[in-house]
């Protein structure tokens, strides 16, 4: 498609401007504004309910805003949500495969909806089936395949048309680290090809390993926007977090010494988490040591700490 | 819904066709055994059996009649079916529609591929079904060629009917009703084993407003080269009425369903 004017628009991947969405009595997306530039990694970041796949539903037509704007690759939605959806690739949360095709027959049906010409559909199939790495597996059943497997077709099956503009719905939710892994590796060389990427998550690790931006989202509000490590600065007063295990009668211990240190604290799990640029504040209580303090039990900051600042709630 | 006709994307239309064929290909055995079996045995065992107590009903042998209502059945059967039960358990159970509508394909244009591979599946098997009563002794008019496509645009619009129940409703109890209800109804009382001529009136107006009486009427029309040329245009208008109709409200109904 020829576009005569690179205007404002044109760079800008997404661009919402109060989106309302309520489904029946529920308010799932509260006057959102977000604007995503293009060739970036971008992660909706937020407890499940925040309303994150609602924005990707909304982005690929299945959900209508209930009141504001939305604009894919410079076309408003829902109207030109055709064209928008040809250039598009969206890897939903919710496995829908089709069981009664092999892996090269679900491919081929996407390929054929998504408009590859008859000529380059065997090419862009052989091509897909690479991606997920199931070529050796190329005719079977998709209900032979194991999570990781159809996970990787499901990705492949939405980046079959080479799309502008990836939308990957909760990727890695309930596949194994090493999976997870591998999947990673498969984003970063989507990105790499010039794709705008948005991602939903609520695994920290994947929203800063992957995203260039993170928009965080909690009862449908934008609370906060910006890179992972500009979240760390403004939000996390300290670069160091100090997990201590234990009893909650030691945990008490370790919190009532944070206290009077003047450090912030958290429970974190089964631990609490003290937030200090020098450990040597909490030598002594119940036998922590420098060392533990200084390798064992030290971790760097993290989103989820952003969103617990920002929220009082854990992801 | 949809556009203009040239919004149409006959290639995504095409997609869909292409997903029902990939999969019948591998399974076509135990569905077409059905569709095949089922029509000639109703018309083994009433033409046969009960034809010994009547020979001729509204003008034709009992064996001629019986083999038009049996293919009317299973256009109904055979097109009813797939909407009703695929369209449910792809919306419900398999999230199928959901990973599609992903893509750039209308919900009207899903609606329309599958009820037009549904077609083929009907005109294949009331081809057969004539085809069977022809070798039974059947004697067949050369208009008898109108046959596939009278099987085709039932089926098509069975499928669609079935396809809109399956958009509204919410557990597979609930087929009960669209069986009981519609199906069984429908079928019985449409002229198809025993005319309706002389029912009482309480019976005969339902079976005016069923659309199989008037596909069974048409496949009468076309294996007999019978009927009145007013007869038969009230016939294909009441069949494309149907189709159209019911056309619309799988689409609007499954569209409905699906996007929120």
């Amino acid at each position: 498609m020829l576009v005569a004017v690179e205007d404002d628009t044109a760079s800008c991947a997404l661009r919402l401007s109060g989106v309302v969405k309520t489904f029946g009595p529920v308010l799932a997306i509260d006057g959102l504004d977000l604007e995503i530039p293009r060739g970036i990694t971008f992660g909706l970041l937020g407890p499940n309910g925040a309303g994150k796949s609602t924005v990707m539903r909304l982005l690929v037509g299945t959900a209508t805003a209930t009141q504001g704007s939305i604009e894919a690759l410079g076309m408003p939605l829902p109207a030109s949500s055709r064209a928008v959806r040809a250039r598009t690739g969206l890897v939903p949360q919710l496995d829908n495969l089709d069981e009664e095709l092999t892996c090269t027959e679900n491919l081929e049906v996407y390929a054929r909806l998504y408009g590859v010409p008859r000529r380059q559909r065997r090419e862009a199939v052989a091509w897909g089936l690479e991606l997920a790495q199931l070529t050796e597996r190329a005719d079977a059943f998709t209900a032979q395949l194991s999570g990781g497997m159809r996970r990787r077709l499901l990705i492949a099956r939405g980046l079959l048309h080479r799309p502008e503009l990836v939308l990957l719905d909760e990727p890695t939710v309930g596949l194994d680290p090493q999976v997870r892994q591998s999947l990673w590796t498969q984003i970063e060389q989507i990105r790499s090809s010039g794709a705008t990427v948005v991602l939903t998550t609520h695994y920290i690790e994947e929203a800063e390993r992957l995203c260039d931006r993170v928009a965080i989202l909690d009862h449908g509000r934008l609370i906060a926007l910006d890179s992972p490590r500009g979240l760390r600065s403004s939000y996390v007063r300290s670069e160091i977090v100090v997990e201590v295990p234990g009893d909650p009668d030691r945990q008490r211990r370790v919190a009532a010494a944070a206290e009077a240190a003047g450090l912030a604290h958290r429970p974190a799990g089964t631990a609490i988490a003290v937030f200090t640029d020098d450990v040597s504040s909490l030598v002594g209580i119940d036998g922590l040591r420098e060392e533990d303090l200084d390798h064992r039990l030290r971790r760097p900051a993290n989103l989820e700490d952003v969103f617990v600042a920002l929220t009082g709630a854990t992801l | 819904m949809t556009g203009p006709l040239t919004d149409v994307r006959w290639d995504a239309i095409g997609a869909i066709v292409h997903r029902e064929w990939s999969v019948f290909r591998r399974v076509w055995a135990a569905p077409m055994f059905g569709s095949v079996v089922e029509p000639i045995v109703y018309l083994v065992a009433f033409g046969f059996g009960f034809g010994a107590l009547v020979s001729t009903v509204a003008g034709l042998p009992y064996l001629d009649f019986m083999a038009t209502g049996s293919a009317a059945i299973s256009v109904l059967f055979t097109g009813m079916f797939p909407g009703l039960i695929n369209g449910y358990f792809r919306r419900k159970e398999n999230h199928l529609y959901d990973g599609l509508i992903a893509a750039p394909i209308t919900v009207a244009e899903i609606v329309t591929g599958e009820a037009a591979w549904t077609g083929v599946r009907t005109t294949i098997v009331s081809v057969i079904t004539l085809v069977v009563a022809g070798v039974l002794g059947v004697g067949l008019a050369p208009t008898v060629v109108f046959v596939p496509v009278i099987g085709y645009v039932g089926g098509f619009a069975f499928h669609c009917l079935g396809a809109a129940f399956a958009a509204r409703l919410r557990s597979t109890h609930q087929f009960d009703f669209v069986i009981a209800g519609t199906l069984v109804p429908m079928f019985v009382v449409a002229g198809t084993f025993f005319p309706l001529d002389d029912a009482p009136v309480w019976l005969r107006y339902p079976a005016l407003v069923n659309p199989l009486s008037h596909v069974t009427t048409l496949f009468r029309a076309a294996a007999f080269g019978i009927g009145t040329p007013l007869g038969l245009v009230v016939n294909v208008a009441v069949v494309l009425g149907f189709a159209a109709v019911t056309w619309v409200l799988a689409a609007r109904w499954l569209r409905a369903a699906l996007i929120d």
